[in-house]
This record gives structure tokens, C-alpha cells and sequence, in this order.
């Protein structure tokens, strides 16, 4: 433990490196970004059906407009391999081919592109583009298709699609209290304040492109796959995010096109989806059909678990959501059955968004786990500390960490809970809920390349990616404690193919992962300084390269130091490699990050309406590595779940397959009003299991658990449960009391 | 967005002529009005900027205020007469949009904003209001939003303005400059119109006729403006109600009410006030003015919660204010 002293510059709240930039305008975001050629603009014409076959399009008069230099359809497209093909490496790599044939897949696909010098030229001339449609019957409704599902090769970050442990039905049948529902989650949408945006550039069979993506290694491998060609003829610039939250893991619609339109003109072409693009051309969170069953014995332990999941996909693009995830690591049980099943549908990608799994599993799990606890007469809290497993009830392996009763514990203290409160201030019904979060902890393989220059500088090369969360100053930190150097000698450099590949962001496995790397190339460099120092002057030999610094322009170590241009070869500075993987305490024990969540929500006794007073949540995310940013990643995440209980839905009209309200007037996420003060505590630790950091995944922590906490406060207040999200006033409207009652 | 002109013009008389041709539009604030283009939802092909003009004053009269077209809605919501004297005013327009919004937002425009059904803004669905004989999209789809009073076969659609109800509540009256010269009148309630057949016209102004000046009356003693909504701030009320009146030795004089939400109008709720006008607040009273009001209130499906949703409100509402004057007294 001593080589992690909980000192030094890891876990400060040390500002955004880059905040400066940001505030500034300054922060070359994927569609700020200028070449030396001048670009043009592509706007994308969308199809009003949502599957069928172009019959004809006829792009004449958009041709003839002023400004028009190309109108790229599937007739003239570059040649591309099939969509979905080349699938080994997973989604992301696949092909992502646009336009390759006259199918339609979704409502929205783009039917054609029109590239012109200007915004308003393009979108003008995209009006005039003419395309029929031979439409055809399409799927957008897992539950009226249910006949059809099929149990799919694998989930989202996890292999096994059903489980079973002991017998669920004799313990069901056997249990003294038993609980069951149908809970109904809705399509939801990422809406990063960026939009997805893509400068593409093709010099000869090489591609460039700078565009907004999470994870730039798999992004390469997509255009290599799609286009036929070798991954290092393709570079990815991503420096700067705006928000990805899952939503930009991969390559998405414009990026294709927007080498399409490259190729085609022979000139870089930049694509930036407008909100509303972004809802068809970008990807969504699939809607999901669960049915929980529960029961407990007569002392309130658990004793059966059922958790059965109808989902949607969209056609050939293998992404199943393992919304049963948190059930089959949350509590002790005799007996569990856990299964998926997806409609493979005619919708834009069904991808990841904030806590795949974990979002809409807790959101009715921990509401009916509440159920359970009240069914059982206990208190909420009370029950799932009563219900708390030794080892992992489902895989039977040891957990690294686990803190969760700390967190229910000192949630209940710092909350103030005296169970769940109901009371009337004036028209309002006060509630009072509570539930856990558990999110799965993963890592990830991950290079970084740091380099010392004569000067002292350090500077650190990766093609990780910051989406907001605050990767640069965390990486900062980490490389400057190592290195024995202020963060102000530090650079970090991210979001360049050219750089060492990393696993990027995403599954709140990055800071973890790429950490890692930049600590061990640290490291490494330190040891590879000594080996130096001491050929340099004997004296410096058996030295102890922990204590290794730098000074100025020199390396130091107690009172001795030596100039750092005296230990290269001349040509500069020297650098050293450092990579992580996941070791073996992946495979022999349960690793996840933990909370728990409390929430004081106010229903007005006249309309229903729900209005959150206070959440609060303590965490379990091993060490933080920066207490600032980290806090910044929980308060996002509850935020997201008080949007994920009571406003976030994209309504989807199934006689079309279409997405209804695509912008941000009518796809509500919470506003500030919407937000109170949120009381954000993380519990000190340190996962050694996790990687030599001691962290755990934070990321997608505080989505967990916010909402049915929300929820479970609306019960409270109102004496209603309510079975789908997002809760409207109006599904509360008949437990409402009588008008001056 | 189809290419336009833009052009500003000296005063109001510039304005209109330069509007009374086809496919010309008054641009005020533009908060509603340029979304609607770059979606091609609207192709005007002539653009007046009218935000200029000398029209954004708000002027005392003898007993009341006048309002210039071009006053924003934040400095409307700010301005200290009608904060003091018209409440109802300032609360509606502070429950509408969002700050920026409402720096830009016009009280001219704000009146002439169009519906924010969903079907209406997606051009590649069927809407009889942006595409006359289309279709309705709506009906049978999704219609959480829509109307349950003064509805058609042809449009569903609601009218989205707070202002606007207020603005019926107060009794406030609205002066235009014609294309054809001269000045006209017209009271608030009076303004919008109900879809029937034509639901592509939203309003009865003629092509080039330009707001010049909201005017406000006495200001009745007794107001209230509730909005409710799905979250707390830059969201389109799922209903809301205005409330005005004056108290004559303990009995409703000049009630009016305006509601939101519910038709493609800010609608006034006639039916109501004749059953209050006059009478002595009682929690009888006021179901039967809700019944009285809703009695030919049609759900939608999605929508259905907004009929139980208005009684509660108006009952609760007009309990609120009346015993709220008790308590002052």
C-alpha cells in the first residue's frame, strides 16, 4: 500500500486542464476544426418511411442549385462492404456502410446527401431532392412482435444472456411474500449538447477524419471495414467532446457519409447533425418490457428472483441491453432466473446510453425490491442491508470491494431517513424513497507513450478521449504525481489515432484503464531515467527510481540530480510506453462500483405533478482521482436519473417507426429548475483488485439507483405505484385526494 | 430553408405594404418563426424585420396600459405597472420558455406563435395545418398535448402561448395597422380562431396586418395564473388557467377565465363565468362551472387525463383565490 499513499496530486480537486479552452471558445470541438483546404457542407435528406426500396430519386434540381457540388445517393456511393459485415471485432468495428444499396433501415436513413459550399445551400438544395419509396411493413414494437424475439449471442458487457441459479419456482411457491410486475421503459436519446459532427478528408485511399467519438481505435477499424481498406490508412482526431454518454461509442451516420461526400468532391466535407438528425442518424436506448417476480421468507430474506426482459434491436447491429445486469449482483438469494430477449426492428441503432443495464435495470428492480420491503413490513433500508450477499449470488465468486452497506448506512444517516416518510405540506404530498446502485467495474486494454523532454516537460500521448468527464486533468495528475513533477509540466495530449490505442470512453472503464497505462508508462520511464542516470555516474546506481523527481531540467532524488540532457542519445527527449490489461482478478472475483440513493420528492395534491425537493447519494467508486471531477460525474449521473424517472422518453409513433419529439422542447431531460441541491458523498478506498490506481468505474455510478429512489418517493408520497417511466401526473391522477381534501 | 429576403423598414406603414403580397411575413422576435423555416415547416420568401420598429414602450393610459408590439416578453414581465397591477400578466409570461427566449420573444410575436404539435413540425408526417388537406397525423397517434375543447376532425392541435391567456383573462385588446391603411381593434379572445375546416389559419388577421399595441384595462383586483407542466421550467403548459376578477360585496363581478392547453386557441371559458358571474364563491359552485365548461370536452386517447386534469384545476384554482381573499379579509 505504501506505493499509493493517499497523497500527492491523485484525488485533488484539481480544475478542468482544459476548462480555460473551453470557456474560451478555444476548444477545437470536431466541427470547429479547419484544414488547409477550405471545406464544404453536407446535409443529409432523411426517408419518411422507415424500410422499403428507393424506386427513384431524382436529384436534379438540388444538383442545379448555387453552391451544390455533389448529391451523393446509392447510385453513385463509394463501394463499400455490407452493412453489419465484418462483425468479429464487435459493433463498433463493423461495417458501417451508408447508401451502399436502395434499402431503407430506419425512419431517417438518409436517402441522400447533399454537399454544397454552404449550410444554407445544402439544406436548401436537400428540400428539392425528389426519392420514392416502394415501402414495406416494418417492425418497431418488440411487444406486438413478441413471436418473434430470439434470445441474442450475447449482451452488452456480459456473455451470459440467461441465467439460472437454484429453483426459482419451488422458492417462489414456498416464499412468504411474494411480489410481481410488468414495468415498461421507454426509447431514450443521449442528446449530447454536440451534436455528432464529422470532417472527413480522403488523400488518395487515405482517410482523415476529425470527428466527435468515444472510442477512436474501434472507429478506425469501422471505416476500414466499411470501405474496404487497412485501419492504418485511416486517422481519427478527436480531441475535444461534447458529451457522449454512450451515444458517440462509435462511428454514426454523418461520419460515413461525410467520407462519402469527401470522396466524391475530392474536398474535405464537414457534417454536423442537426438535433433533430440526431435522433434518427444517431443511436437510442432501446425500450424494454420487464416482468419481475420476488419473494421472501417470513424474516424478510430474499428468496427468489425472477427478472424476464423484451427488448428491441435494430437489424444488424448486435446490441442486446442486459437489463437484468444489477439484478444478478444486488442481493443474497436461494434461487434466481434472469433472461433477455430481443425483436430484431426497423429503428435507427439501439446502442448504449449512461449505464447500459444498469439504467432501466435498477429503475424497476429497486422499485420492486421496495415492493418486496414493504410487502415484508421492514424497512427499505433495513431489508437490503438484511439482504446483503457474502459473495456474488449469482456467479458464486468473492467481490473485490463491496461497501454497500456503508452506503446504505451513512445514505440513511446523511438523508436523515426515518423510513419511508409520507406527509401534506399544503397541496403537496411529501415522500420519502430510497434505493441502491450497483454498476459492474470493468477494465479494459489500454498504451500510452510519455515523454520527458530536456527541458523537464512531460508530455503524455494516448488516443483516449475526454467526453467531459475530465480524462485530461485526471491523466494529468496521475502522470504528474508518478513523475515526481507539478501539473503544470505536464501535457496531455488525446484523441489521435496516431497515438498508442487505448479502450477510449466508454462503460466508465477509461479512467481505470487508461490510468493505468499512463501510470505504468510512468513508471516506466522512471526506472528507464535511473538505468540512464546510473551508466551516466555510478553514483546514482541501486537508487530507488519511487523517489525519482524532476527538477527543472534536471531528473533529482534526495540531493543528487543530474541534467536530463545529459541521459539521452541528443535528439531530444525520452520517452517510455506503459500498458494495462485486465488481470486475473476479473475472472476470480466480482467487481463492481456501488451506492445508494435517497430522495425527497413533492407531488402537488391538485395535478399530479412531480417535483424532486432533494437526492442524496453516497458511492462506493474505489479511490477518486480527482474529487472534483468525480463528484461532477455522480451529480451528471443523478441528474440523468431524475430525467430517467420523470421526463426522459422519446416518443415513437409505431404506426411509422417514427421518432415524434426530436429536439429539445419536447424530449425533456431535467432542467436546472429541475435539479435541488444534490448531496454527492464518495467513500474513501482503495480496490486493489480493480488496477494499481485503486479506482473503480464512476461514470455511469449515479444514474444507478437515482430513479427508483425517485420513484419509490413517489409511492411514498402517493400510495401509488407506478410500472413504467417516465411517471406523468397523469399516471398519478387517480391517487390524487378529492379537490380541498 | 428555402432562400428569402430580409428587409427592415422605417415604420409601420413600410411594414405592411411590404407584407400584404403572398408568402410575405413579419419578423419579430424570430424565436418561433426561423425554426420553423430552417425546418421548412414555413417558406415565407419575403422577411420584414419589424422588431424595430417604435413599438416598444409600454405607455400608462387613463386606466391602464399600453403595450407596444416590439416590448420583449422579459421586459414585459419586468416592467414595474405590470408586475403591480396585472400579476397574472408577469407570472404567465416568466412561465413561459426560457430566459433567452424571452429576451427575444416579442408580446406581438409571442400571440402569433404556432402550435408545437409534433406532427405539425415533422414535415414527413401528415398535418392539415402546415399542409392543408394532408391529413391528421395526430388523431390516432400520439396526442398527450392535444385538444379537448373546440377540436375537429381536421386539427387536434393546442395553441402554446402563456401570454395569450393571459392576455384573455385580462380582456386585453389588440391594435393592428391594416394593409389597406387605418386601425382596427380586436379583443384578445377574438383573435385566434378554431380549426374547423381551414386549420392552417390560426388567426383572423388579414395578410399584412401588423400588431402595433396591446392594450390593458382597468386591472381587475383579483388574478392568478397557474401553468402545469412536466418540468419545472421551458416546458409547454399540459394545461394551464387564468383567473380575474372583482369582488362586489362578497359576489363575483366581471369574472373571466382563460384556459390553456386545452384548444387551438387560448381558450375563455364563457360557460364558466356565466355560471359564476355574480354569485357568491361556494366549492359547488365552482364544479358546477368546470362541468358547465367541460361538458363537451373530447379526449383523444393520450390526452383523456387532460378533462379530469382542467376540473381539478379550475375547482382548486378558484378555491385558492377566494380563500386566499377571505383570509385577507
Amino acid at each position: 500500500m505504501s506505493e499509493h499513499e493517499f497523497k500527492g496530486l491523485i484525488g485533488q480537486p484539481l480544475d478542468r486542464v482544459e476548462g480555460p479552452l473551453k470557456v474560451s471558445g478555444r476548444a477545437t470541438y470536431a466541427a470547429d476544426w479547419r484544414g488547409d483546404k477550405p471545406h464544404l457542407i453536407g446535409f443529409i435528406v432523411e426517408s419518411p418511411v422507415a424500410k422499403g426500396r428507393i424506386t427513384s430519386i431524382d436529384t436534379r434540381a438540388a444538383e442545379a442549385c448555387e453552391g451544390v457540388k455533389a448529391v451523393v445517393t446509392h447510385e453513385n456511393a463509394p463501394k463499400q462492404i455490407p452493412f453489419g459485415e465484418r462483425a468479429k471485432g464487435g459493433r463498433f468495428a463493423q461495417s458501417h456502410a451508408m447508401m451502399r444499396t436502395n434499402e431503407v433501415r430506419h425512419l431517417g436513413y438518409p436517402v441522400a446527401l447533399v454537399v454544397a459550399d454552404t449550410l444554407e445551400q445544402a439544406r436548401h438544395a436537400a428540400s428539392l431532392v425528389k426519392v420514392e419509396i416502394a415501402a414495406e411493413e416494418g417492425v418497431f414494437d418488440p411487444e406486438t412482435h413478441e413471436d418473434e424475439a430470439v434470445k441474442p449471442d450475447e449482451l452488452d458487457g456480459s456473455p451470459e444472456v440467461d441465467t439460472e441459479t437454484g429453483d426459482f419456482e419451488a422458492e417462489y411457491e414456498k416464499a412468504a411474500h411474494r411480489v410481481e410486475g410488468e414495468f415498461h421503459t421507454p426509447h431514450q436519446h443521449a442528446a449530447a449538447m454536440e451534436p455528432h459532427a464529422t470532417v472527413a478528408e480522403w488523400d488518395g485511399d487515405k482517410l482523415t477524419v476529425h470527428m466527435s467519438i468515444q472510442i477512436l481505435g474501434d472507429g478506425r477499424k469501422a471505416f476500414a471495414n466499411t470501405f474496404d481498406i487497412d485501419p492504418q490508412d485511416v486517422r481519427i482526431v478527436s480531441p475535444y467532446i461534447g458529451g457522449g454518454f454512450g451515444s458517440k461509442l462509435g462511428v454514426h451516420n454523418e461520419a460515413i457519409l461525410a467520407a462519402h461526400g469527401a470522396k466524391l468532391t475530392g474536398r474535405p466535407v464537414r457534417i454536423a447533425q442537426h438535433r433533430r438528425n440526431v435522433f434518427s442518424n444517431g443511436p437510442n436506448r432501446p425500450p424494454h418490457r420487464q416482468r419481475l417476480k420476488l419473494g421472501a421468507d417470513a424474516n424478510g430474506k430474499i428468496v427468489a428472483i425472477d427478472h424476464d426482459v423484451l427488448s428491441i434491436m435494430a437489424r444488424d447491429y448486435p446490441f442486446a441491453e442486459a437489463a437484468a445486469s444489477p439484478t444478478r449482483g444486488s442481493y443474497a438469494t436461494k434461487a434466481m432466473r434472469t433472461k433477455h430477449r430481443v425483436v430484431e426492428g426497423d429503428i435507427p441503432k439501439a446502442d448504449s446510453m449512461r449505464a447500459p443495464g444498469e439504467a432501466v435495470g435498477t429503475l424497476t428492480f429497486e422499485s420492486m425490491i421496495d415492493e418486496l420491503a414493504h410487502s415484508c413490513g421492514v424497512d427499505p433500508v433495513e431489508f437490503r442491508v438484511r439482504n446483503e450477499p457474502e459473495k456474488d449470488p449469482h456467479s458464486g465468486k468473492p467481490f473485490s470491494t463491496r461497501k454497500m452497506r456503508r452506503c446504505l448506512q451513512e445514505g440513511a444517516e446523511k438523508f436523515g431517513w426515518k423510513g419511508p416518510v409520507s406527509r401534506r405540506e399544503g397541496d403537496w404530498l411529501i415522500g420519502h424513497g430510497m434505493a441502491a446502485a450497483i454498476r459492474p467495474n470493468l477494465m479494459q486494454k489500454a498504451e500510452a507513450e510519455i515523454e520527458l523532454s530536456t527541458d523537464g516537460h512531460v508530455t503524455v500521448r494516448l488516443d483516449m478521449t475526454d467526453i467531459g468527464t475530465g480524462t485530461y486533468t485526471i491523466l494529468t495528475q496521475i502522470a504528474a504525481e508518478t513523475m515526481g513533477v507539478a501539473p503544470e509540466y505536464v501535457t496531455v495530449k488525446l484523441g489521435d489515432t496516431d497515438f498508442p490505442e487505448t479502450c477510449g470512453s466508454g462503460g466508465s472503464f477509461g479512467a481505470g484503464s487508461t490510468g493505468t497505462a499512463v501510470f505504468e508508462a510512468a513508471k516506466a520511464l522512471k526506472e528507464d531515467l535511473l538505468k540512464r542516470a546510473a551508466k551516466a555516474d555510478s553514483e546514482w546506481k541501486g537508487a530507488n527510481s519511487k523517489e525519482l523527481r524532476i527538477d527543472g531540467a534536471n531528473i533529482a532524488l534526495g540531493n543528487r540530480s543530474l541534467p536530463i540532457a545529459q541521459l539521452g542519445d541528443g535528439s531530444g527527449g525520452i520517452s517510455a510506453k506503459g500498458a494495462a490489461k485486465p488481470g486475473k482478478e476479473y475472472k476470480t472475483m466480482a467487481q463492481y462500483s456501488y451506492g445508494a440513493q435517497f430522495a425527497e420528492v413533492a407531488v402537488d395534491a391538485v395535478t399530479g405533478e412531480i417535483r424532486l425537493r432533494r437526492l442524496t447519494g453516497v458511492f462506493d467508486a474505489g479511490r477518486i482521482l480527482n474529487e472534483k471531477t468525480a463528484r461532477s460525474q455522480l451529480m451528471g449521473g443523478m441528474i440523468f436519473g431524475i430525467g430517467a424517472a420523470l421526463m426522459e422518453e422519446s416518443l415513437m409513433d409505431l404506426r411509422y417507426g417514427a421518432f415524434m419529439n426530436r429536439d429539445l422542447a419536447e424530449y425533456h431531460i431535467a432542467v436546472n429548475r429541475d435539479v435541488p441541491r444534490l448531496d454527492v458523498h464518495m467513500i474513501e478506498g482503495f480496490d486493489e483488485n480493480s488496477n494499481p490506481l485503486g479506482s473503480k468505474g464512476i461514470g455511469e455510478l449515479g444514474i444507478c439507483g437515482a430513479g427508483p429512489a425517485i420513484a419509490n418517493a413517489v409511492f411514498a408520497a402517493t400510495g401509488h405505484r407506478v410500472r413504467k417511466y417516465p411517471i406523468h401526473m397523469e399516471d398519478l391522477m387517480d391517487a390524487l385526494p378529492p379537490i380541498g381534501g | 430553408m428555402t432562400p428569402f429576403s430580409y428587409s427592415r423598414v422605417a415604420d409601420d406603414k413600410a411594414a405592411v405594404a411590404a407584407v400584404s403580397g403572398e408568402n410575405a411575413k413579419f419578423l419579430g422576435g424570430g424565436t418561433n418563426l426561423v425554426d420553423l423555416m430552417k425546418h421548412e415547416i414555413e417558406r415565407p420568401e419575403t422577411l420584414v424585420d419589424v422588431s424595430r420598429l417604435p413599438h416598444e414602450e409600454i405607455e400608462k393610459t387613463k386606466d391602464g396600459i399600453r403595450i407596444g408590439a416590439a416590448v420583449t416578453n422579459s421586459a414585459l414581465a419586468a416592467d414595474p405597472v405590470v408586475r403591480e397591477k396585472y400579476p397574472l400578466l408577469s407570472t404567465a409570461l416568466l412561465s413561459g420558455a426560457t430566459q433567452q427566449l424571452r429576451n427575444r420573444a416579442t408580446t406581438g410575436g409571442n400571440f402569433l406563435q404556432r402550435t408545437r404539435c409534433q406532427y405539425f413540425y415533422d414535415t414527413q408526417r401528415a398535418c392539415n395545418k402546415r399542409e392543408p388537406g394532408s391529413g391528421c397525423d395526430a388523431i390516432g397517434g400520439l396526442n398527450r398535448f392535444h385538444a379537448i375543447l373546440g377540436a375537429s376532425e381536421n386539427c387536434i392541435a393546442v395553441h402554446p402561448s402563456d401570454m395569450a391567456v393571459a392576455m384573455v383573462t385580462l380582456g386585453a385588446d389588440i391594435e393592428t395597422v391594416l394593409p389597406q391603411g387605418g386601425v382596427r381593434t380586436i379583443p384578445a379572445d377574438a383573435l385566434h380562431r378554431l380549426p374547423g375546416d381551414t386549420p392552417h389559419i390560426d388567426h383572423q388577421l388579414a395578410q399584412g396586418e401588423l400588431i402595433t399595441h396591446v392594450v390593458l384595462h382597468k386591472a381587475p383586483e383579483f388574478q392568478m395564473y397557474r401553468k402545469v407542466r412536466d418540468r419545472s421550467s421551458y416546458a409547454f403548459a399540459v394545461v394551464s388557467i387564468g383567473i380575474a376578477f372583482d369582488l362586489l360585496e362578497g359576489h363575483f363581478l366581471k369574472i373571466r377565465i382563460g384556459l390553456g392547453g386545452v384548444a387551438h386557441k387560448p381558450w375563455r371559458a364563457a360557460r364558466a363565468e356565466e355560471v359564476l358571474e355574480g354569485k357568491a364563491p361556494s366549492r359547488a359552485l365552482f364544479e358546477k362551472a368546470a362541468d358547465a365548461e367541460l361538458a363537451e370536452a373530447k379526449g383523444q386517447g393520450d390526452n383523456d387525463f387532460k378533462i379530469p386534469l382542467m376540473r381539478r384545476l379550475i375547482v382548486a384554482s378558484l378555491m385558492e383565490m377566494t380563500e386566499k381573499q377571505e383570509k385577507a379579509a
